[in-house]
């Protein structure tokens, strides 16, 4: 028994002072008895994993679902008042305005007559800006050379029936075409021709009179846009495209409003069974309580020294739940989106004192109760 | 003897039992919130999808091309063919009838209006509002008002049999018209009963009752296009395919299905003389939303089924684990290990099933409570989630108990007597 081992150990603790009692205390309490504290813990760190994960989506949800949102095309239209061109300048100052934060694609019309006579609109756009922008539209060929069109599945039964190139007349130019692709929307642009911008100046010489937005971000950050637009752009009318802006702000509230319902129902579930976990834990070590009190500890002592423990219960869960959780949050916007969910630091000091609270709160419970029996009652095992 | 130490188990550890039952409550009461409305969500969002309008174009078989930019029509409207509107009932005898939410025909014309401040060219649609019609037995109302819900209108939305038009608010400033004044459109007197807003190329226009059109053009009972909203299924790979190459077997499933290209089909059917098409913008952008939010409320809806289940499981284990005294007692006085998990086994299955009814009405409530304040309409719970929910609500219970019954069984009554274990 008189090992030096055991002889220094118990010179450490002869010459140790409180404070480094009461931790000893609290690291003993999970070291001597790691099942107990196990299970707790378990609940802890599933609730803070799972309210992490929730807060972190509720957030970044909703800039993952906008990006969805933006397949359906511009939310914004600059024209030209009364139909008239934009200045040249329009489209720079446009993706100015912009600055990365959405896509702008100029369109051009004319109103064209084919080789019998029949009238055609031919717009001019930038192909390579349209595919990002208007992701619905089908077709089969892209066109890549100025003198290329991409044709509407209807106009094409008017100009090329058989796909062989066509002539198009616009105030005495007439201009050889030949058709690189079919174009199907099911919308107006069935029944037009499209051409690269540079061949389509090049013959009609008329600027751009159109550029749609997309504009990536909230409302306000849309509206804010459509301001800063109308100031630098004084000749054309800027307005968001209804149709586009109400249907998402209607589906992405919705969705918005039931991933929260699920997050308050989810955590508030969590919270509740650790707190019925905790509850019976801090009952369970009554023992310990009425040892405490019976070597004379006071009840400031006992109940700090519980509080502590469900303190450092509450901590150690949430931090662990916090990485947890993050874990399930990149793992549904993996998944899900194609895309990884941003952890948000924002969201651990929520976690953390949460944590806390819940278990503080589910260790006052039964102190209260446990401080009104009589130590040698509940050493007797009654 | 048995069922005296299950009934004496409930009657003399109420709390104990309360903290479980609650535990296993919650964790059910919200496993099946979450699982009703992830699998009612993608009805529910689907409709909400319908806020982008019509997603199906219908256009006579025969027609011209259209000569139109920003909604100016440049070329001559009496030009072209046309559907008839007789046939526009027959929408709501298709197939998927009960898909199609609504429809609305359109006629544009090419008026001059007259105003007190001057008079100028212009378009005017002739649409429905919401008309009343009949096909066979059912009664509905059709419209712009539902397949294009974010036209605002300033004043009164026209009556569809009236002479009373809608102004378009760019048109309605240029000519300094107001809610409630008269316009004179190709010589004849018509009351302005509101100023329409759409953010499209009808703020230029003029919308009004369809047989205004028609009375325009000179041709009654004519329709230009008809617009149609549908709930559709997202489209795969055999909604792509072409009907004509199908075999009888593929063609009735595929018909049968409520592809938008299977409803463009019947609505060709159904209209004589017709071409119709799906408007892709809007139709093509619905599935990818929509299997977007569905996966992400499967999704969280798993996260809340796992931790619904550890929580229930920390819960079981905790309670049993406070009971090992009484193992020992048991054990001292000739208990078997397996007569004492089946007392716990019992006891968790008992709780369970309490636990899991109780969950399950709770749960159905807070499904009925989330659909009704989100999206104003019931949300459905299938029958058969009761079996499927409880059968779950037992098995987790298991589980959870199951490690904790299994070291309550191994302790030496001696030590767990002493309070040592």
């Amino acid at each position: 028994m008189n090992s030096p081992a055991h002889s220094s150990v118990a010179d450490r603790r002869a010459h140790s002072d409180h404070t480094s009692m009461f931790l000893r205390m609290l690291i003993r309490a999970a070291v001597v008895r790691p099942s107990r504290a196990a299970s707790a813990l378990l609940a802890m760190v599933v609730a803070a994993a799972v309210a992490t994960a929730m807060m972190n989506l509720y957030v970044d949800v909703q800039a993952k679902l906008r990006k969805e949102f933006r397949s359906y095309g511009a939310n914004v239209v600059v024209v030209g008042k009364d139909g008239a061109s934009l200045p040249t300048d329009a489209l720079a100052k446009t993706e100015s305005v912009l600055g990365g934060r959405g896509m702008a694609v100029p369109f051009a019309y004319v109103v064209a007559r084919t080789s019998n006579g029949q009238s055609i609109v031919v717009a001019g756009t930038d192909f390579a800006r349209v595919q990002k922008l208007d992701r619905w539209w089908s077709a089969n060929v892209w066109p890549d050379s100025p003198n290329q069109a991409l044709v509407g599945m209807r106009a094409m039964q008017v100009v090329s029936p058989a796909g062989q190139p066509f002539d198009l007349t616009f105030q005495n130019h007439t201009v050889h075409l030949e058709p690189a692709g079919t174009l199907q929307t099911g919308a107006a642009e069935d029944s037009r021709v499209y051409l690269p911008m540079a061949g389509f100046l090049a013959w009609t010489g008329v600027q751009p009179s159109t550029i749609e937005v997309a504009v990536n971000g909230s409302s306000n950050e849309m509206s804010a846009t459509i301001q800063q637009l109308t100031n630098i752009l004084p000749a054309a009318d800027v307005h968001p495209i209804r149709q586009i802006v109400e249907g998402e702000t209607r589906v992405l509230g919705k969705t918005r409003s039931t991933l929260y319902a699920a997050a308050v129902l989810i955590v508030l579930t969590a919270a509740l069974c650790v707190l019925a976990t905790l509850t019976g834990w801090v009952f369970d070590r009554g023992r310990d309580f009425a040892i405490m009190k019976a070597l004379g500890a006071s009840e400031r002592l006992v109940g700090g020294f519980f509080a502590a423990e469900a303190a450092a219960l509450g901590a150690v869960g949430a931090v662990l739940g916090f990485v947890l959780g993050i874990g399930i949050a990149a793992w549904i916007g993996r998944v899900n989106f194609n895309a990884t969910v941003v952890p948000r630091l924002s969201v651990l000091p929520v976690v953390f004192a949460g944590s806390i609270c819940v278990a503080l709160l589910a260790a006052i419970v039964p102190m209260s109760l446990l401080r009104r029996v009589q130590p040698a009652i509940i050493l007797k095992g009654e | 003897m048995f069922a005296r130490l299950l009934y004496e188990s409930f009657r003399r550890q109420k709390r104990r039992k309360l903290l479980a039952g609650i535990a296993i409550t919650l964790g059910v009461a919200v496993a099946t919130a979450m699982i009703a409305v992830a699998t009612d969500i993608g009805d529910k969002i689907n409709k909400e999808l319908r806020t982008y309008g019509a997603n199906l174009l219908v256009t006579p078989q025969e027609d011209t091309l259209d000569v139109e930019i920003g909604g100016v029509n440049l070329k001559p409207p009496s030009d072209g063919s046309f559907l008839n509107e007789t046939d526009l009932p027959k929408i709501k005898g298709t197939f998927w009838r009960h898909n199609i939410l609504a429809f609305s025909p359109m006629l544009p014309a090419s008026v001059s209006v007259m105003s007190a401040s001057g008079s100028r060219d212009a378009t005017l649609v002739g649409t429905y509002f919401a008309k009343k019609l009949t096909f066979g037995k059912d009664d509905f109302s059709t419209g712009v008002r539902t397949t294009h819900p974010w036209w605002k209108v300033q004043g009164d939305w026209p009556a569809d049999n009236s002479m009373d038009v809608l102004v378009g608010e760019h048109l309605a400033a240029k000519l300094s018209l107001t809610q409630g004044s008269s316009l004179t459109i190709d010589g004849q007197d018509h009351r302005i009963a509101g100023i329409v807003s759409t953010g499209g190329v009808e703020d230029d226009q003029i919308v009004a009752p369809l047989p205004v059109a028609q009375n325009i053009l000179g041709k009654p009972g004519a329709v230009r296009r008809i617009y149609v909203s549908a709930l559709t299924k997202p489209e795969d790979a055999l909604a792509r395919r072409d009907p004509k190459t199908m075999n009888a077997e593929l063609f009735d499933r595929w018909y049968c299905s409520p592809y938008v290209e299977s409803i463009a089909y019947q609505l060709q059917e159904a209209i004589p003389h017709s071409h119709a098409e799906q408007i892709r913008q809007v139709a093509q952008n619905e599935g990818t939303v929509l299997s977007r939010i569905k996966g992400l409320m499967l999704l969280v809806t798993l996260a809340a089924l796992f931790a619904s289940a550890l929580a229930v499981s920390a819960a079981m284990a905790t309670t049993i684990f406070e009971r090992r005294r009484e193992v020992g007692l048991m054990k001292a006085l000739g208990a078997g290990d397996f007569a004492v998990a089946a007392l716990f086994f019992a006891e968790s299955t008992l709780l369970a099933l309490f636990a899991g009814v109780t969950g399950f009405f709770a749960g159905s409530f807070l499904a009925h409570r989330i659909g009704r304040s989100i999206f104003d309409s019931q949300i459905t719970i299938q029958p058969v989630l009761f079996p499927v929910i409880l059968a779950i609500a037992i098995m987790v219970t298991f589980a959870g108990s199951a490690a904790a019954i299994r070291r309550a069984v191994q302790f030496d009554p001696v030590y767990a007597l002493r309070g040592d274990a």
